[in-house]
């Protein structure tokens, strides 16, 4: 699935899992096929703050760097030690594995601004409804 | 998508076909991935992978006066060229500054080609009509010649099953005419990853059918289609300068590291300046770096307890080392292995150790 339709998504390619008050923080499979292979991750300690739609920080390709923007504002929790080891995670599996941060989310209001699976599938040009490939 | 303005080698359906992602290179539409820039590299470093090189400028030289015309432009032994070898060398200026890197070839006594890079094409040839003696014949064939490189250790095997030769009979550099897939090629075991490898040019007409026919032969052997991304990776592994990068109009060869490259007992354009460059020693250095904690890349400043020191000239993750590789220039008492120094990526200093280069070499078998 290349868009799972149980989460929520930024314009930037970020993705998020809300669990609770805990929102889980990765980049989309759209965003890691753009980027190619992914081999170096930065990531904010715990107990950092993030702001929404701020960089939080940044992954490199093998030809370049990208920022990745915060989707939500919170208090880091968590970041992925497996992911700044094994940064091709963010490629094989960037729903999953490859995940990034987890946050305490400060705001609840601020998902109203991101984007559901369908819209999100309109934004990178995939069909609504058609499950991705 | 089509950006207006850029030209497409003969092979541009195929790479389109092939699924590449495609970025203006030089004036020119390139394939810069297939497949991935590490799956890419891996198959190169493994088996082999081809290399559409058209872009690239070839010049021909002809007339009894070509040798000892073409051993004044360039900085390396020309004159002493044997019919059927190539030599890498560089076009150098009064100033003894760097013009273009180019490969040399000669064909027959008289009659000599030169491959330079895409983004020189214009300013190259004009600097060879400024200073080409006259009664030498000089024709940029650039825009009708195809360049097509199998590389990797595959590639000899590969290349013998559709050449009417066996094409490991040519030593290193080496170059000779034959026919590739049935048509007349000009082939050099030549190229630019730090493997064993070969340069076809052809006619662009014939270059769809050399290709194909390439693509083809190796698939057993798994060839795939390279583009510029790890041509970029495997070259800076194997610590090949890049025009652009390493040496441009304000470097001069000793500083690059290029020096071996200069023979200083003959005459040629900026001969002086160099050797008094290296009578002086150089102030910097082209250095590996292996970086952790971050990519190094063109144009990062180096820096030593907190101060700029010198600048990243290439920096990647390298696929087959297995670290983030850079190459900068740094003041020469920081050149040596071992030394300490930092790259400054995104407002941080991140940890830095000069190294042996190349970064990567081949085991001869």
């Amino acid at each position: 699935m290349t868009v799972p339709s149980d989460l929520r998504y930024s314009k930037e390619h970020e993705w998020v899992r809300l669990e609770g008050d805990t929102a889980t923080i990765g980049i989309t499979h759209f965003a890691q096929e753009q980027l190619g292979d992914v081999v170096f991750v930065e990531l904010p300690e715990k107990g950092a703050t993030i702001r929404q739609f701020s960089s939080l920080g940044v992954v490199e390709s093998v030809k370049a760097a990208s920022d990745i923007y915060s989707p939500i504002s919170g208090e880091v929790l968590e970041r992925n030690v497996k992911v700044i080891e094994k940064p091709e995670l963010v490629n094989s599996a960037p729903y999953q594995d490859g995940w990034m941060l987890k946050v305490k989310l400060a705001d609840k209001g601020e998902l109203q601004k991101l984007l559901s699976a369908d819209d999100y599938k309109a934004h990178i040009g995939e069909t609504p409804g058609s499950g991705g490939d | 998508m089509s950006d207006m303005g850029l030209r497409h080698t003969p092979l541009y359906d195929r790479h389109v076909a092939l699924g590449a992602k495609m970025v203006p290179f030089a004036g020119w539409e390139m394939p810069i991935q297939y497949a991935g820039i590490v799956a890419e590299h891996r198959a190169v470093r493994g088996s082999a992978g081809l290399f559409d090189l058209s872009h690239m400028g070839e010049f021909l030289f002809e007339g009894t006066g070509a040798l000892s015309a073409l051993d004044r432009l360039v900085s390396s032994d020309i004159a002493g060229l044997e019919v059927g070898h190539a030599r890498y060398g560089l076009l150098t200026n009064e100033k003894g500054t760097i013009v273009d890197d180019v490969i040399v070839y000669r064909y027959s006594a008289d009659r000599l080609a030169m491959v330079v890079n895409a983004a020189n094409i214009e300013k190259d040839a004009a600097h060879v009509r400024r200073h080409l003696a006259s009664g030498v014949r000089f024709d940029d064939l650039s825009d009708q010649t195809a360049l097509i490189a199998p590389q990797g250790p595959r590639a000899a095997t590969i290349l013998s099953r559709i050449a009417a030769m066996n094409v490991d009979d040519l030593m290193p550099f080496g170059v000779t005419a034959t026919k590739v897939a049935g048509v007349a090629a000009t082939v050099a075991r030549t190229g630019y990853t730090g493997e064993d490898g070969f340069e076809v040019f052809v006619p662009n007409a014939d270059a769809t059918k050399v290709w194909d026919a390439l693509l083809e032969a190796g698939r057993e052997d798994g060839i795939q289609p390279i583009g510029l991304g790890a041509r970029d990776t495997l070259r800076l592994e194997s610590r090949y300068s890049l025009y652009g990068n390493e040496i441009d109009e304000t470097t001069d060869p000793i500083e690059a590291g290029l020096g071996w490259t200069c023979k200083l007992d003959k005459e040629f354009l900026g001969r002086d300046k160099i050797a008094a460059a290296k009578e002086r020693g150089p102030k910097r250095r082209i250095a590996g770096l292996v970086v952790t904690g971050g990519v190094a890349r063109h144009g990062h400043p180096v820096t030593s307890g907190g101060d700029t020191v010198g600048i990243v000239t290439s920096g990647t993750y390298g696929p087959t080392v297995e670290k983030n590789i850079a190459l900068a220039y740094v003041p020469a008492a920081s050149a040596k292995v071992g030394t300490a120094l930092a790259v400054r990526i995104r407002e941080k200093d991140v940890p830095a150790t000069v190294v042996k280069t190349p970064f990567y070499k081949r085991s001869e078998t």
